[in-house]
This record gives structure tokens, C-alpha cells and sequence, in this order.
């Protein structure tokens, strides 16, 4: 009986791939909190998806740990703080941590060594607080996506207030390889994130929450279960270990039993996904009162020789890290800021680490793919690898021929750049960076029709001017010649009279 | 009197012809093609005569008259010629279409002597200045039309590549490997 119903029921997991975890090298060790401070901190002043933050301090300027630099703009944006105490020394660009190195607008931070915090008093009761204060002080924490995705989670959190979402997903998953972060995290400070998840629930007005949180992280589940245990309302749940487990709609397929349309968002089946560290974020802005200034890092990858989690203040260079855990440059072929799978590869290491850095891999020749392309056998692996339930050698196919609306119409927009596609393709084609590529095209494309409407408005506003200056002159000289006119009619009767 | 008569007659005369002309534009009126107030719209419309025709309604009537490819307008690129192909429905190979490097104006403020001649010509009033003051020019609204390169008279405004930004960038189409064959 239970074995039919369990065949009628829909797969609760589609496509994903298990890969190779990696994690043993870092799972089992402490977070290591006494990094020694970095002379120099490099923050960028966009670590966030949305506008940049607008700096509010000035070149010279003496700062506290927590203390405001930049203010956040517009809707989706985040405020930066200080991440240690000292002096500011430069506003100016610096390379970005992005696979390209551009510029990026940085404060650059000279530490005093003091790590002095700005004294902000903790809050006696954040449950007396309203819920929209929550979301406020949420944002003013400058907290994002802590996840990787670096989305403002006050955003986050007011959407869950307008819509009506009954469950919070709290995303323990953690399905990249070499990543253990949020594991450590999880296993040494669950109480935190318990506290995290309560403040949240209250921000958003939502009833309930689920954790989920892969089944190779027993320890992990554990810690928060005990933790969770007085709260009936949250619930810690044990998920299949299959990246990509941590996509929202793969959990929310596996832990709720909704599948969120195409094109929609979680929120349309009433549920918002926040990361564990997120939620911890949350329990140190609300209860204490302390901004986002620093995470918890994975120093991971074949060349280092001692790899752990790392508690950093945001802007620390990652080369910085690397001479702490010992990273053989030589053997270091490639870096990644993030996991494995859906991490960007990094020209140097001389890029600081941002709120959304969850990992630093320095990986081997032997730990990097790097096989020859071979023609599509149509095997279909990808086709059962995708979890969004693609088509991906046929999207690659029509990419490769600049076909890219047709792309769109078989799924493109669906694709999350996962990168299964690719981990199980035997031809070695590297179909995700087609897709990355034809979505880059596709918001190229965009801002081109952008432009171009915007330029149409130029034009009209520049011709409407024209006219009216046209006008304008036209009246001008109208009046000139009648007043011409007047003045020898007058002149004229003058004479007359005289 | 022959004074009079030639006038009266000439006015009568111009007034008839003038009549029938009026008649005729009214009722004898050449219909426009309509695809080319379609192809028209869908235009940047900054009349920037880079695709050779002396502005965008020439440019869409040579097209709508299968005179012109597709891929004509510099400014609108790929984007643009998928669009105008669609509209036209012709078949366009996007693989042979190297979209243009884009390029916008800039001044170079050792030589400019603040002549306000290019802020005049620009189709966009993408450039921002005074007499006798340096002008600049605002990239984002710049569409490269190169009017005020024409009329500089000390060469200050010289075309440049669009600066790639983290906003710009985009990732490169993967290179299919040599001796693979497409499927």
C-alpha cells in the first residue's frame, strides 16, 4: 500500500546530479573566528543584486566596526558598514570579485587594529517590535541573500508581508560540493539561527517555518533539531543530499508538494526560501544590533593545505586567506568565489571577499574538468540531469545557431545556469555557458530596446524643444513688428499733431 | 487697363489650378506602404543616416521595397535586424551579422574651445555644454552618429568603444571545438 502510493505520487525530486562532496576536509572542524585582522579592507560598494550604495563617508574619515558607510538606494538596494575600526583611505574603483576583474567602487578601510565596535544598544525584546520594523532593521543591516544569490532579504521579507505567504523556508541544503559553511554553522550555532528564523517569521507575519537540510549533514540536523525543538512551529526536515537541493523550487517541490510555475516566483505558492546564514545575520541585526559585517567562509580546493571555515570581516582579500590556509600557488589552477557548480572562476586572488562569498576554491589541474569537446551523442543525459525540466542539447543547439528566440520558447528563461547539464554531459560540451551566454545576449538585447526607446524619447523632447524655440522666436519677432508699427503710428500722429 | 486685365486673369488662373491640385492631392493620393510606418517605428529614429539612406523613413521604405538587408541600421544591431526580419518575414542568418562595435563620442578637454557647434547638430542632446566652456559628452544617451565629429573644428570629439562595465559585461559564446561536428 504504501509502495503504491508512493509510485503514484509525483517524483518529489526532479533531475539533479550527485556529485562529488568534497566536504570531509572542512565538515568536522571548528569555524575559525581569530583570523587575524587584515591591515587593509577592500568593501565594494555593491555587493547585492540592485543600485549601488552611495558612500556617506569621505576619504580621511575615522570609522567604528558597524559604522554606516554607504547608504543603500532606491527600492532593492542594501546599506555597507564598516567591518572593522579605522581609517578610510580611498574611494575608487577596484577590481570586482566577477569573473572579469572590472572595476567595482570600493572603500578602502586602513584597520586600527582595535576592531572597535560603534556601540548600538541590544534590544530587550525584538518580539515587541513591529513587523515592519523587523524589515527595517533588517535592510538597514545591510543583509542580503547570504546564500550566494545576494538578493536584500528586507525585500525578501516585506514581499512576505504583502503576499500572503504561509511557510518560511529556511535553506539548510547546502548541495554545492567542497562547500560547509552553512554546515558548521548549523552544527555550532543553531540557537542563533532558530532565533534568526522566529525573528523572521515575525517580520513577515507568517505562521510556520521548514528547515531542510540535506541527509549528509546528520550532525548538522541534529544541532538544529535539538535547537528548534521548543518552537512547534518550526520544523527541521531531513532532504535527499541531490544538487541542486538548495534551488527554492526544488525544496519547495520536495518539502511542500507545489510546484512553482514557469515564470513565476516562490512567493506565488505562498512560501519565501531565506539561507541559514541569513537567518543568523537576522538574529545578530535584530536581538544585537550588529550590521552585516562579516561571513563565514569555505577555504576549500586540492591546493590548500589546510582547508576550514573561516569567520572574516567583508573586503578581506581572498589572497589573504589563502596565505593563512596555505594555498600552494603553483598547484592552483583555478579559483572559484562560491561552489563548484554555479561559482565564478576568478582571475587573481587579490579580490576581496563579499557578502555573498560562501566559499574560496583553489582547485587542482586534477580537480579541474578540462577534457576536449566531443560531438552530441544524444544520450539525453542532461535532458534527466536538469531540474528545471529542459531540454538543454536542444537549447544549445539553437544558441550555437543564434537562435536564440527559439531557445527562449523551448525554456531558456527557466534554466538557473545549475550547471548539471554540464556535469553529466560524456561529451564534455559546455552547455550551462551557453545558456549563460544567450541570457547575457538576451539582457544585451534588452538594454539595447532600452536604449533605444529612451533615445526615441530624447529625439521627441529635443524636436518638441526645437519647436517651441522656433515658436518662441516667431512670437518675438511678431511682436517686434508690431510694436515697430505701433511706435510709427504714433510717431506719425505725433506729426500730424504737430 | 491691360494692367488689370493680366492680373485678373492670372489670379483666376492660379486660383482654378490651384483648385484641381487641391482635388487631386486629396483624391488621387499615393497610398503609403504601411509596413514602412511599422518598420519606421521599430527604428531608433535618430535619423543618423549610418546606413547610408538620408534618414530613417528612407532607410524603411528601401527596406519595406526589399532594397536593403535587415541588417542595415548600425545603432539598432542584431536586436533591431531580428525584429525588422520578423516583421518582414525573411529568413536573416545572425551568423554572418558582426554586430558593429559600438562606439560614442567623446571630447578630449585639451583641445576643446567651448564652440557649442556640436551640442547643436547632436540628434540626442546627448552632449552638455556652454560657450566657452568644455563640453562633455553623455555616453548613455550618445548613439555614435558621428554629427559632431563633422562639424568639430579642433578634432576634440573622437569616437571611442562603449567602456565594459560589470553592468555590460557579458559572458563570451563558448568556441566549438575544432573537428566537432554541429548536430
Amino acid at each position: 500500500m504504501l509502495s503504491l502510493s508512493t509510485l503514484l505520487k509525483e517524483p518529489r525530486i526532479r533531475g539533479g546530479v550527485h556529485a562529488e562532496e568534497h566536504k570531509a576536509s572542512t565538515s568536522s572542524q571548528p569555524i575559525v573566528v581569530d583570523f587575524p585582522l587584515p591591515k587593509k579592507l577592500y568593501i565594494p560598494l555593491q555587493q547585492h543584486v540592485g543600485k549601488a550604495a552611495e558612500p556617506v563617508v569621505r576619504v580621511g574619515d575615522h570609522v567604528l566596526k558597524g559604522q554606516l558607510l554607504a547608504h543603500s538606494q532606491g527600492m532593492i538596494s542594501a546599506p555597507v558598514h564598516a567591518s572593522s575600526s579605522g581609517v578610510i583611505i580611498d574611494i575608487d574603483d577596484y577590481p570586482a570579485p566577477h569573473p572579469s576583474a572590472l572595476p567595482i567602487r570600493t572603500v578602502v578601510l586602513e584597520t586600527d587594529g582595535e576592531d572597535k565596535w560603534i556601540s548600538a544598544p541590544p534590544v530587550d525584546d525584538p518580539f515587541q517590535l513591529a513587523p515592519e520594523e523587523v524589515s527595517l532593521r533588517v535592510g538597514a543591516a545591510g543583509i542580503v541573500g547570504l546564500g550566494g544569490a545576494a538578493f536584500p532579504s528586507a525585500v525578501k521579507l516585506n514581499l512576505g508581508r504583502e503576499n500572503r505567504i504561509h511557510t518560511l523556508l529556511i535553506n539548510g541544503g547546502e548541495c554545492e560540493p567542497y562547500l560547509t559553511c552553512d554546515d558548521r554553522l548549523m552544527q555550532e550555532r543553531a540557537a542563533g539561527i532558530i532565533d534568526g528564523i522566529r525573528l523572521m517569521l515575525h517580520g513577515m507575519e507568517t505562521g510556520q517555518a521548514i528547515v531542510g537540510i540535506e541527509d549528509n549533514k546528520p550532525e548538522a540536523y541534529a544541532a538544529m533539531r535539538k535547537a528548534g525543538l521548543p518552537y512547534p512551529f518550526i520544523k527541521v526536515e531531513q532532504v535527499p543530499t541531490r544538487y541542486p537541493m538548495g534551488w527554492d523550487r526544488q525544496l519547495i517541490r520536495y518539502l511542500i508538494g507545489r510546484e512553482v510555475p514557469a515564470g513565476g516566483r516562490s512567493a506565488d505558492v505562498g512560501v519565501i526560501m531565506h539561507n541559514v546564514g541569513t537567518a543568523y545575520a537576522v538574529h545578530r541585526a535584530v536581538r544585537f544590533n550588529q550590521p552585516l559585517v562579516s561571513r563565514i567562509v569555505t577555504v576549500s580546493g586540492g591546493a590548500v593545505a589546510s582547508p576550514m571555515n573561516i569567520e572574516v570581516p567583508i573586503g578581506t582579500l581572498i589572497s589573504e586567506l589563502f596565505a593563512f590556509c596555505g594555498v600552494d600557488q603553483t598547484a592552483a589552477k583555478r579559483i572559484i568565489m562560491g561552489g563548484p557548480m554555479m561559482g565564478d572562476a576568478l582571475p587573481h586572488s587579490r579580490l576581496p571577499i563579499v557578502k555573498a562569498s560562501s566559499g574560496i576554491l583553489a582547485l587542482t589541474q586534477e580537480e579541474i574538468r578540462n577534457k576536449a569537446q566531443q560531438p552530441c551523442i544524444r544520450c539525453a543525459q542532461c535532458v534527466s540531469a536538469c531540474p528545471a525540466g529542459l531540454l538543454p542539447l536542444e537549447m544549445a543547439n539553437r544558441i550555437r545557431n543564434n537562435q536564440l528566440d527559439a531557445a527562449v520558447d523551448i525554456g531558456l528563461k527557466d534554466c538557473i545556469s545549475c550547471g548539471s547539464c554540464s556535469y553529466v554531459c560524456p561529451s564534455n560540451i559546455p552547455l550551462v555557458q551557453y545558456f549563460k551566454y544567450a541570457s547575457g545576449e538576451l539582457a544585451a538585447r534588452q538594454q539595447a530596446q532600452h536604449k533605444s526607446e529612451h533615445t526615441r524619447r530624447l529625439m521627441d523632447e529635443r524636436n518638441a524643444r526645437m519647436d517651441r524655440i522656433k515658436k518662441q522666436q516667431q512670437e518675438e519677432e511678431q511682436a517686434r513688428l508690431a510694436a515697430k508699427a505701433e511706435r510709427e503710428r504714433l510717431q506719425s500722429e505725433q506729426g500730424t499733431l504737430a | 487697363m491691360y494692367i488689370l486685365t493680366a492680373i485678373v486673369s492670372l489670379t483666376t488662373l492660379g486660383l482654378i489650378l490651384g483648385f484641381l491640385l487641391g482635388i487631386a492631392a486629396r483624391y488621387l493620393k499615393v497610398e503609403s506602404n504601411p509596413i514602412v510606418d511599422e518598420l519606421e517605428a521599430l527604428m531608433p529614429g535618430s535619423q543618423c543616416g549610418q546606413c547610408g539612406y538620408p534618414g530613417c523613413r528612407p532607410a524603411a521604405e528601401a527596406l519595406a521595397a526589399g532594397e536593403a538587408p535587415p541588417t542595415l541600421c548600425p545603432p539598432g544591431g542584431s536586436s533591431l535586424a531580428e525584429q525588422l526580419a520578423k516583421l518582414l518575414g525573411v529568413e536573416i542568418d545572425l551568423n554572418d551579422v558582426q554586430d558593429p562595435e559600438l562606439l560614442v563620442a567623446r571630447v578630449s578637454e585639451d583641445t576643446c574651445i567651448g564652440c557649442t557647434r556640436c551640442f547643436k547638430v547632436c540628434p540626442t542632446d546627448a552632449i552638455v555644454g556652454a560657450p566657452k566652456q568644455i563640453h562633455a559628452v553623455i555616453s548613455d544617451a550618445c548613439i555614435g552618429c558621428k554629427k559632431c565629429i563633422a562639424v568639430c573644428p579642433t578634432e576634440c570629439l573622437q569616437m571611442h568603444p562603449v567602456e565594459v562595465t560589470l553592468r555590460n559585461w557579458r559572458w563570451p559564446k563558448p568556441a566549438v571545438a575544432e573537428g566537432v561536428a554541429t548536430c
